[in-house]
């Protein structure tokens, strides 16, 4: 395709300003040299030639400019780790996964050991598996524990990916250790695994109801209730950490997740925050 | 700093005002409206969203934020419903600058981390994110702290952060709440420089209950009282709306607490 390039009788005068060309040739030769470089070069040229007061002016420009942009101060490289690591975590989350990572290893050393104060004789990783995870995704998106909640609520990047994130980083850091835990004390992952997803998803559906702090603080309740009291009471293994039981925890984790789905839309509001 | 020009900045608005408000309601808690039927129109420029404590202003410019869904009414931004889901949503809060009146921070964060975080809970563009950040962190004047922790910050340096992190990705409305609570006169001076600036291409939004910030640096002045609007108009309209058997120390102030008891007065209350 051959292009039919500006006359030089035409750039000359561009060059020169003024009245000299139509209104209609101004505009046809400026949407021709938004395209072709060749005429770019050549009215560049011709400015040098044609108004060497303005490209005088131009030089001055420059000139006093220069030593302006070498003076300002260079953008120093991100730090690669905390970006990334700011995906998945927020700082205030840090401490949370600190503590339920300690008492993890706590309960382990009292496993080991054989002390046991008054907790029963069931295994002990049983005993707060539920809880741990819930505790973490509180800390993930609250109104209390998260000061920039406000801002992350109205981000575009607020909502349920966000979350499950988050989630997904606090089952990261919480899960390892209690799986460590629990092939030492020769308990089935299965078994505290089930009820922990449970808890954390019930959390997450919950929290799009009430908010998710109410929620957790709600599923702390529960699980005071249907675990912690009746293995206190009874010093065995209650019930619901049976075998027998984990088709409920499984039929309330499908529960949750349907709930979480269906009001996703609730996490990109402040009210999940509360 | 140069910044390319994308698609986004030449291509032709379709709609005649950033923020257009029809019967606007919005709850807050079980039962009261805190804005109870609104009618608004916003173009580009500075609006100072005036009104007394507890008139609900916040509670508007949550519902502008996005993070608060109405309860009634229509609220279009930029063309596009407010309380869509989706891509949609997500693409208009790209072009949303929001500064909530508690701005909270995490301390062990610096300036520049902060700011780079909030450009990534934004969606800037990766390749983009440098270059913002240091254009955002230079408007508010903190290029030389930008490494500093923000523990480390005064409160007013803390707030210019706050307006940093709202302007990092160029939006196309700027919601500020109460943005000038706790700077001091200087800073104060340099921030409504800033407003006038941004307010050239950008529809900003500027709630306060100080009438002489509006009065320096907003080209209109929306008056909110009891969830409705009481009065829009430049700074001269409120000015010439007050009389000297008003209260205040200003012209402003004066026109300011005649259109205030007039909406007292409708109510039957005096
Ligand atoms: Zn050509």
């Amino acid at each position: 395709m051959s292009v039919e390039h500006a006359s030089t009788r035409i750039v000359d005068a561009y060059a020169r300003g003024g009245e000299e060309l139509a209104a209609d040739e101004v505009w046809a030769l400026e949407a021709h040299l938004e395209t072709c470089g060749a005429c770019r070069e050549r009215l560049s040229a011709a400015v040098t030639s044609e108004a060497p007061a303005l490209a005088s002016l131009v030089g001055t420009v420059w000139s006093e400019l220069e030593p302006h942009l070498a003076a300002t101060v260079p953008v120093p490289p991100r730090r690669r780790w905390s970006a990334a690591l700011t995906a998945w975590l927020t700082p205030v989350m840090v401490p949370w996964l600190a503590t339920a990572v300690s008492v993890t290893l706590i309960a382990l050393l009292l496993e080991v050991t054989g002390v046991r104060p008054g907790l029963g004789n069931g295994p002990l990783v049983l005993l707060f598996a539920p809880l741990l995870p819930v505790c973490g995704v509180a800390a993930s998106w609250s109104r209390g524990l998260d000061p920039a909640y406000e801002l992350t609520a109205s981000a575009p990047r607020a909502g349920l990916p966000l979350v499950l994130r988050r989630t997904a980083a606090v089952l990261g850091v919480v899960i390892p250790p209690l799986l460590v835990g629990s092939w030492a004390t020769g308990v089935s992952a299965g078994q505290w695994l089930l009820p922990a997803l449970a808890f954390t998803s019930a959390a997450l559906a919950l929290g799009t109801v009430v908010g998710v702090t109410r929620a957790c603080a709600a599923l702390a309740v529960v699980w005071a209730a249907v675990v912690l009291a009746p293995t206190l009471a009874t010093g065995r293994t209650t019930f619901a950490l049976q075998p027998d039981g984990m088709p409920v925890w499984g039929l309330l984790l499908a529960l949750g997740a349907g709930v979480v789905a269906v009001r996703k839309d609730a996490y990109s509001l402040l009210g999940t925050h509360r | 700093m140069m910044r390319a020009v994308g698609a986004a900045d030449i291509a032709p608005r379709t709609y005649a005002w950033e923020i257009r408000a029809g019967g606007l309601k919005v709850r807050v808690g079980a039962k009261r409206m805190a804005v109870d039927g609104l009618d608004l129109s916003l173009g580009t420029g500075v609006h100072g969203l005036l009104g007394p404590n507890g008139a609900g202003k916040t509670t508007l410019i949550r519902a502008l934020a996005t993070v608060l869904r109405p309860a009634a009414g229509s609220l279009e931004l930029l063309g596009e419903p407010a309380g869509g889901t989706g891509e949609a949503h997500r693409a208009l809060r790209r072009r949303i600058g929001y500064l909530p009146q508690e701005f909270g921070y995490y301390k062990r964060f610096t300036v520049r981390e902060f700011v780079e975080y909030m450009a990534w809970l934004k969606e800037v563009p990766k390749a983009d994110v440098p270059a913002a950040v240091q254009r955002a962190v230079e408007r508010v004047g903190l290029a030389d702290r930008a490494e500093d922790r923000m523990k480390t910050l005064s409160g007013g340096m803390v707030r210019r952060v706050g307006i940093a992190q709202a302007i990092v990705n160029d939006p196309a409305i700027l919601l500020l709440d109460e943005p000038t609570a706790g700077l001091d006169p200087a800073q104060r001076l340099r921030f409504r420089e800033l407003l006038q600036e941004l307010g050239a291409d950008t529809c900003v939004v500027v709630s306060t209950h100080l009438v002489e910030d509006v009065a320096a640096a907003c080209t209109d002045v929306v008056l909110f009282a009891e969830g409705r609007l009481r009065f829009q108009g430049t700074p001269d309209d409120l000015a010439a709306a007050g009389g000297p058997e008003h209260v205040g120390d200003s012209p402003l102030e004066r026109g300011y607490s005649a259109l205030l008891l007039d909406s007292a007065q409708e109510r039957g209350t005096w």
